[in-house]
Order: structure tokens, then sequence, then C-alpha cells
């Protein structure tokens, strides 16, 4: 709750930073700022763990914290933190614009956090808001760029259709059910009163709403068949706010959409998880097959992006027991995904294109970022001792509780398949020879690469420690 | 002192060796290797005059996944060849010259490492994880330091990943489901379970994917030849040496006590599949060129005989077939150290182009023979005790088993020795072939030591062995 306060207090200071001319101090003040966000954040977490409530609502409940949200919100401060530690480097030619574009990522953050941390539907449109629109800017945050300007375009399209379907279905279910607030939709959904009226049953407006709900943040998740903005968008945005779009933001919709389910109804109808599990598949699978063909390695990981989505909805299976499954993952997948863009950040600067020649013969002339994107990359896959391999053991132990083995196999298919095109880039950095000069290491890039790969892989050796944080 | 100690010598060593930089990192390497054996030998010891040497610690709640080390005679023998073989194969690289020198030597003490983990491992997540872990330093060592065109070691390179990875993954979910019974990895509550038929053709199923691809059996084989030609000499003996016997032994450990039912129901499929492996692997080294790939191919016929020893599952199948693996370690490793010693010298490794070795090289020549000798099975060698109960383990099941195993035995005297023929025999060779020096000597004589030795008395470790042998046969017997 005070996090909230507390970083949107942030993102004012730095936009009046700029006007009384203290940019130098802007991103060192955030980091801090952000650090201290984190602090309180953990301080919350205390006071929740001792005052021995599960939930603490804010607001006439419009704000509602959990231990879910909180784990959440940590993961996304930290997220922050190295997002804007590698701005500095990334906007070395608009010195004059930094602080806009630290402040978006403020407010990007906001709308995070508060889209895992609302009591209220409205609280939560607002928070997906906030964080979709401060994406469209990020988008087409090079003005001078055409496929920037393209893809700030075609996302701010998109993601408006998204947004109104999103908001027809809020109405739909405050038709339905007579409240913004989920935990009384939760009460009218499972216990069937409506107020002091008894109602037979879930009325179909709820179910329609909830599809439209589902729609529109498959959208935002870049599910299959809902991806076709995502590789275009990643592609033609500015390297960093890819970077924001496939970690923070992707992670942050993930979860909305977890607490967002079970804040509403107890149980989903079967027809709502066998349309679920077509989704799920597909996205796994055809994220996997396109990025087995592509060069450019935005593009790459966008589809690997989808693929991974795809494997973190396989949770709804199980709901109820999974969420630190789900965080654990979310946590796994990101902080690779951010060491792994730090070093195609460094490859890539001055370059003009993230094209995957720009990566041959890494490993010789600068092992230490190689060894960094191939363990990221190792992760990814899956290989044990990362932490992308207890991720996906964790969620495969969880959805075979349930019986569910076809979908666990399927999995593990794409899962292979996944090995081809991240050893694509591993075989460009250890066989081919360099043909490119290599400008020097900025200290941010490899500061961030390599301090969100070793919390990776400290989260690898003791999972227990992160799954225990959502209760 | 318990064997997680070993694992801690190799980890350390494969850091340190890393550290001290190229200069030292060969010494490094040995120095923590034979550091390893020595530690390997002395929990062998304790464990031999009754004390407990394993080792456990709770590591993750929820799945419970515990860091736990069995030390019983099966696991430490197969340790025992690993930190054996480890020193061995890091002495064979002191006369290449290698690029990133201590990231040579630190993999192959980390491949060391995560062997030592699989072997050692009694919690099944744990061993999964080992084994997969063993994966990714042979897959560097190979594709940075292999010869040959780049295009191609990379294609054989990146299959033999995905398919020992494919095959792995299966296992992963095999794991799973059944610690969804007791909710335990521990291997003797995996033991215990009652799985029904179906249940366990399954799980057999999976193990058998994982395993029959990295020993290799047919028709799983195909990425094995090229990989060995291409590696380095390193990484090829830690394959063949060590990494193809983390299969065999992870039969014996974890296929057959747990679903031992389809092994039964249809060992002659199984059994047939690994004894066309052998005629296949002989059939195609009678037709190479290449050294390596010739030595790949014999390594495919024995590997194949010795797992069709496991699948016998009679006591003296399992025996033949530990024994089988000690001394196919030792004389694989040897024989592709000689292929490296002569391939040093002619820059080559075709066949056709050597000759005329023996003039030069006497000694080389008479180790090569002994060498040649132990790996056709002669008596006095260790490898005839092994293959001897493996034969008489396949006559127990049916006669014709051995009447068609057997006679590879004899092809594979014949392409040995012809190859031996063509390599070291006939005119004075235009190149010139310096015997060998002390350091690839010494090496050689350690080798050919073992090997004769325990051809002539091989009571100590058939006694070591036997125990741990038949209680895993009446878990596998029990049903």
């Amino acid at each position: 709750m005070n996090t909230l306060i507390a970083i949107a207090g942030l993102g004012i200071i730095c936009l009046i930073a700029e006007i009384f001319n203290f940019r130098k101090a802007i991103i060192p003040v955030t980091i801090i700022g952000l650090l201290g966000a984190l602090g309180l954040t953990a301080v919350e977490y205390r006071e929740l763990i001792s005052s021995g409530d599960v939930v603490q609502g804010f607001y006439n409940n419009m704000i509602v914290t959990d231990g879910y949200s909180l784990s959440f919100s940590g993961l996304f401060i930290l997220l922050a933190i190295f997002l804007i530690a590698l701005s500095h480097d990334f906007h070395k030619e608009h010195k004059p614009k930094i602080s806009d574009f630290v402040a978006i990522k403020l407010f990007l953050l906001l709308g995070a956090i508060a889209m895992v941390s609302f009591g209220n539907l409205s609280m939560f449109f607002l928070g997906i808001e906030i964080l979709s629109i401060s994406l469209y800017v990020l988008a087409a945050s090079e003005p001078k760029n055409l496929k920037s300007n393209e893809a700030g375009m075609k996302y701010f399209l998109m993601g408006a259709f998204a947004s109104g379907i999103i908001l027809f279905g809020i109405a739909l279910i405050y038709g339905a059910t007579g409240s913004f607030d989920t935990a009384e939709i939760y009460k009218a959904v499972v216990d069937g009163t409506l107020g002091d009226i008894k109602m037979a049953n879930v009325s179909d407006f709820f179910l329609i709403g909830l599809v439209l709900l589902t729609i529109g943040l498959l959208f935002k998740m870049a599910i299959v068949p809902f991806h076709f903005w995502s590789p275009d968008v990643y592609e033609g945005s500015p390297a960093l706010s890819t970077a924001t779009m496939s970690t923070l933001a992707k992670v942050a919709s993930i979860a909305a959409f977890f607490k967002l389910i079970l804040s509403m109804t107890d149980q989903l109808p079967g027809h709502y998880m066998s349309m679920l599990t077509i989704v799920i598949v597909l996205s796994m699978t055809v994220g996997n097959l396109m990025a087995l063909k592509q060069d450019n390695v935005k593009r790459m990981l966008a589809f690997s992006g989808i693929s991974h989505a795809g494997f973190m909805l396989m949770v709804l299976y199980n709901p109820i027991a999974t969420s630190g499954t789900l965080f654990y993952y979310a946590a796994a997948y990101s902080l690779t995904g951010i060491a792994a863009f730090a070093v195609v950040l460094y490859v890539c600067q001055g370059k003009g294109n993230e094209n995957i020649f720009n990566f041959n013969g890494l490993g010789r002339s600068n092992p230490m970022m190689a060894g960094i994107l191939t363990c990221a990359l190792l992760s990814m896959a899956g290989i044990p001792i990362f932490s992308g391999f207890f991720a996906k053991l964790f969620l495969f132990t969880e959805v075979l509780k349930t019986g569910h083995i076809a979908i666990v196999i399927i999995a593990v298919i794409n899962s292979i398949i996944s090995v081809g095109y991240y050893f694509k880039l591993i075989l460009a950095m250890y066989t081919k020879e360099d043909t490119e000069k290599r400008e020097p290491l900025p200290f941010l890039y490899g500061a961030v690469a390599l301090i969100s790969l070793l919390v990776s892989i400290g989260i690898g050796l003791s999972p227990s420690m992160v799954t225990m944080l959502v209760r | 002192m318990d064997v997680s100690f070993i694992l801690i010598i190799l980890l350390f060593g494969a850091a340190a060796t890393y550290f001290v930089g190229d200069k030292w990192a060969s010494k490094a390497a040995l120095i923590f290797s034979t550091a390893a054996l020595a530690a390997t030998i002395y929990v062998t010891y304790r464990y031999y005059v009754g004390e407990t040497v394993n080792f456990m610690y709770p590591w993750i709640k929820s799945p419970k996944i515990t860091l736990f080390f069995i030390g019983d005679r099966i696991s430490l023998t197969m340790v025992l060849l690993t930190t054996a073989l480890t020193p061995i194969i890091v002495a064979s690289s002191f006369g290449n010259l290698f690029p990133k020198t201590r990231a040579f030597y630190a993999l192959i003490m980390f491949m060391a490492f995560a062997m030592a983990g699989t072997f050692l491992a009694g919690d099944g997540l744990l061993y999964y994880i080992f084994w997969e872990l063993a994966l990714i330093p042979i897959y560097f060592i190979a594709l940075i330091w292999g010869g040959g065109n780049t295009e191609e070691r990379k294609k054989a390179v990146v299959k033999f990943f995905i398919y020992t990875f494919a095959g792995s993954l299966f296992m992963l979910v095999a794991f799973i489901y059944l610690y969804q019974k007791q909710y335990s990895f521990f291997y003797t509550t995996l033991y215990n379970l009652r799985l029904t038929s179906t249940e366990q053709n399954w799980i057999f199923a999976a193990f058998f994917l994982a395993y029959a691809i990295k020993i290799p059996i047919i028709p799983f084989h195909t990425w094995q030849a090229n990989v060995y030609q291409k590696a380095p000499a390193a990484g090829t003996m830690l394959l063949s040496g060590i990494m193809l016997k983390m299969a065999i032994y992870s039969i014996i450990r974890w296929q057959l006590p747990i679903a031992p039912l389809p092994a039964i129901q249809y060992q002659y499929i199984i059994v047939g599949l690994c004894i066309a492996g052998v005629i296949y692997g002989s059939v195609l080294a009678l037709k190479q060129d290449s050294l390596k790939k010739l030595l790949a191919y014999s390594s495919l016929a024995h590997v194949g005989l010795i797992a069709a020893g496991v699948y016998t599952m009679t006591l003296d199948g399992l025996r033949g077939a530990m024994l089988q693996m000690i001394a196919h370690g030792f004389v694989v490793v040897g024989l592709f150290f000689a292929s490296e010693i002569i391939s040093r010298r002619f820059n080559t490794d075709t066949i056709s182009e050597m000759g005329g070795i023996r003039i030069q090289a006497p000694k080389f020549t008479s180790m090569f023979m002994i060498l040649v000798l132990a790996s056709v099975a002669l008596p006095g060698t260790f490898n005839f005790v092994g293959e001897f109960e493996v034969l008489y383990s396949l006559a127990q099941t049916n006669i014709w088993l051995v009447v068609i195993g057997g006679t590879t035995i004899i092809l594979g005297a014949f392409y040995m020795l012809r190859m031996f023929q063509q390599v070291m025999l006939g005119e004075q060779n235009a190149k010139v072939f310096a015997d060998i020096n002390f350091s690839e000597g010494m090496v050689m004589v350690l080798i050919i030591g073992v090997l004769l030795f325990f051809g002539l008395y091989p009571k100590p470790i058939v006694d070591f062995i036997s125990p741990e042998l038949e209680r895993t046969l009446i878990y596998i017997k029990q049903i």
C-alpha cells in the first residue's frame, strides 16, 4: 500500500528533477528510492505475516494486499531497478529526456503493482491501463525511427481494443453480480447471494464477462491466438522497451490474470478449462516453432516469451496450490530475461539491428558476457541447477498432481524444441569467428547482467525460500 | 568423511582449475582429480570396514528433494572408476595445446563432478539433476575444442545434445509421476512402490528412452560415431569411458528395480536390440577407415553386450556387466589415447595413411598391442572376465543369444587385429613417428597395469560388488 504511494511520488520527483536541472541525479536517486520501496514492501510483508491475517484491505477494499501481491510487488520493483539501471547507458544519446524514460518506467511499475494488489475491478482496470499506456509510449519512444513508430501505433491500436474488451467484460460481471468488489463478486458467484437476494446459480452474463476479461488479458500476455502484435512490436521497439515488455509487463499481466480468476471464482467451468487448454497448447507450440525460424534475437525472444507464457498459464490446472509455483516461474523467467537482454543491449549497441550474427565470436571477445548469456539461455531451456529447471519441475509436479499427463508431455516436447533455438545463439557465440568490432562494456550493463543472473541462480539453489513467500 | 567429500573436492577442483589461470590449469586439474581418487579410495575403505558413508541433508521442501548420496558397493565402484579415469584423462591431454586451457580443464573436472554425483545420488531428482548436468560440459568440450569441419561438428554435437536431452526429459516426467505416489524421491521408496503393469510399462519406456540414447542401443545410436570422431580425445574418453556407464549403472540402480515387469515381459526384444547393436557395431567397424570411428563402433558393440548382460537380470549378467564396465572404461580410454598419440604425430585420423609405426616406436607398439588384445577379451586381461560372465548369463537366458553374440567377438578380433596391422606394421612410413614420451608412457602403463592385474586377479572386485547386486536382484525379482 505504502509502496504504491512511494513509487508514484518517486515518479513525480523524477519529472520535477528535470525542471531543476538535476538530470545526473535522477537514476541514482530513483534506484535508491526503489530500494527503499523494496524495503517498505518487505516491512509490509512482515507485518502481514506477524498480524496473522491473510489479507489486508485499504480504502474500502480498493486495494487488497496479501502474500501473493506483496511477493509479486517485490519482484516487480526488483525488475524495475534493473531496467532503470540499464537505461543510463541505453539512453546516453538522449540525455535531456532521461527523466521521461525513467518516470514512465516508474509509472509502469505503479500500474504493475496495482494490477496484483487490487480489491476492486475498477482498480484493476486502472492498473492495466497505466501499464499499457506507459508501454505504448515506450514502444514509440524513438520518434525518428520508422519501425518504432509502427510498433507504437500497432501496439496502441490493438491494445486499445483489448482494453475495450476488458472493460466490457467488467461491465457484464457488474451486471451479473452487482458489484465491482472482488470479494463480493466471489460471494455472489460461490454462494449465490447477491446482497440479500438468493440467486439460483451463476448467471451466464458472469461467464461471458469472465471470457471477455480472459480474452483481453490473453492479448496483454501475448498468448496464441492473440499474439500477432508481439513479434512486430518487440522487433520495432527500442531494445530496452522490449526488455521491459518481455519481463516486467508480461509477468505482471500473468500474475494479474491469475489473481483475477482466483479472486472471483473458486472453480473454473469445464468448458472454460478446455478453451484454456487449447490456448495453452497452441501458445507453447506455435511460440516455439516460430522461434526456431527467427534470425532476429528480439523476435526470437518474443516467440520464446509466448511459449513461456503458455507454460505459466498451466498453473490454472491447479490454481489453489500453485500460486507459489507461478511466482517462482515468473521470477526465474523474468530475471534470466533481464540478464539475457542486458547482454543483447551490450552486443547490439550502435548496431541498429539485433540480428543473430552480431553475436558471432562473443565467446572470444567478451567471455564474461557470453557466459552470462549462455547461462541465461540454459536456464530458459530448463537445464538443471539453473532456476528455469526448477520452475518447470515445480510446474510439472503440480500439473501432474491433477492428472493432466498429456499436457505435461506436450510441455516436455516443447522444452526439447526450445533447445533448438536457444542453442543457435550459443553456437553463434562459440563457434563463429568474430566479425564485429566490440565497443567497451558499459559498467552498468555488465553489473545488471551479472547480478540478475546471480539472483536467478541463487533462487535455483534454494527454491523453497521463494515458493514459501507466497502462502 | 562421507561420499559428499568426493564431490566437494571435484567441484572445488573445477573452480580452482579455472581460477589458477591457463599456465597452471592442467597441473591443478591433475592434483585435484588425484586427490579425489585418494578420497574415493579412503571412503571405500571406510565403507569396507563397516562404517556408513551416506550423506543426507534436506534441500527443497515441496516437492521434497533431499541431498542424499548413497555410498554402497555399486555406487562406490562406479565412483572409483570415475575418479580413477579422470586423472588419466587429464594427463592424456597434457600433450595437446588447447586455446583457453583453463576452461578446458575446469570443464573436465566439472564433468567428473557431475558424473560422480550421478553415481552417488540416492534421491531420484538429485540423480536427474546430476545426469543432466553432465551434459553441459561435454557439450562445450566437444563444441569448442573438437576437431574437423566446424559446421559438421556443430551439427553432430547439437544432435547429440538434443537427443540426450529429449530422452532424459521423459525420464524426468517418469520421476515426477513416481513422486506423486508416496511423495518421495528416495530410491528405496521408489523400489517398494506397488505399480500396476501399465504404469510399469510406461515408466520403463521413459527410462529406456533416456538410457538407450545414452548407451546407445540401436536404433538410438545415430549420434554416437560422429560425436566420438569430432570431439577432442579427452571428450571422447569422457563420453565412452565414463558417461555411457552412467546409463548402464542407472539401469541397475533405477530402471530394473522400479519397473521390472516389462523387462521380464519384453526381455527378448530388449536383449535382441542390444545384441543387434553388437552385430551392427562390429559390421560397421569392419568398413571404417577413420581410426576414431572404428573405435567408436567397436565401443558400440561392446557396450551393447554389456547392456544385454544387464537385461538378462541374472547375477552373472549384472556382475559381468559391472566388471565389463570397468574393463571397457579403461581399455577404451587407452585405445582413444593411443589414437590421439598417433594423430598428434601424423596429423591424420585415416587408417590408410598410417603404417610403419612399429619400426620407429617399438615401445608404443607393444603397449598398443596389449590394449588391442584386451579389447578383444583375450584370456588374462580384465575384459575377458567380464565378457565371459556376460556371455554365460546370455547362455542361461537363451543359447542362441550366445551363439550370435559370441560370433561377433570373433569378428571383433578380426577387425581390431586388422586395424593393428594396418596402423602399426607395414613398410616404413615417410612421416617420422617419435616413440612415446614419459607422461604418455605413464598413462599407458597405468591403464595396462590395471587391465592385467584385475585380469589375473579379479577376486577383490568380484567379492566387493556381488552382495549388493544380489540385494538389487531381490528387488528386481519381487515384482
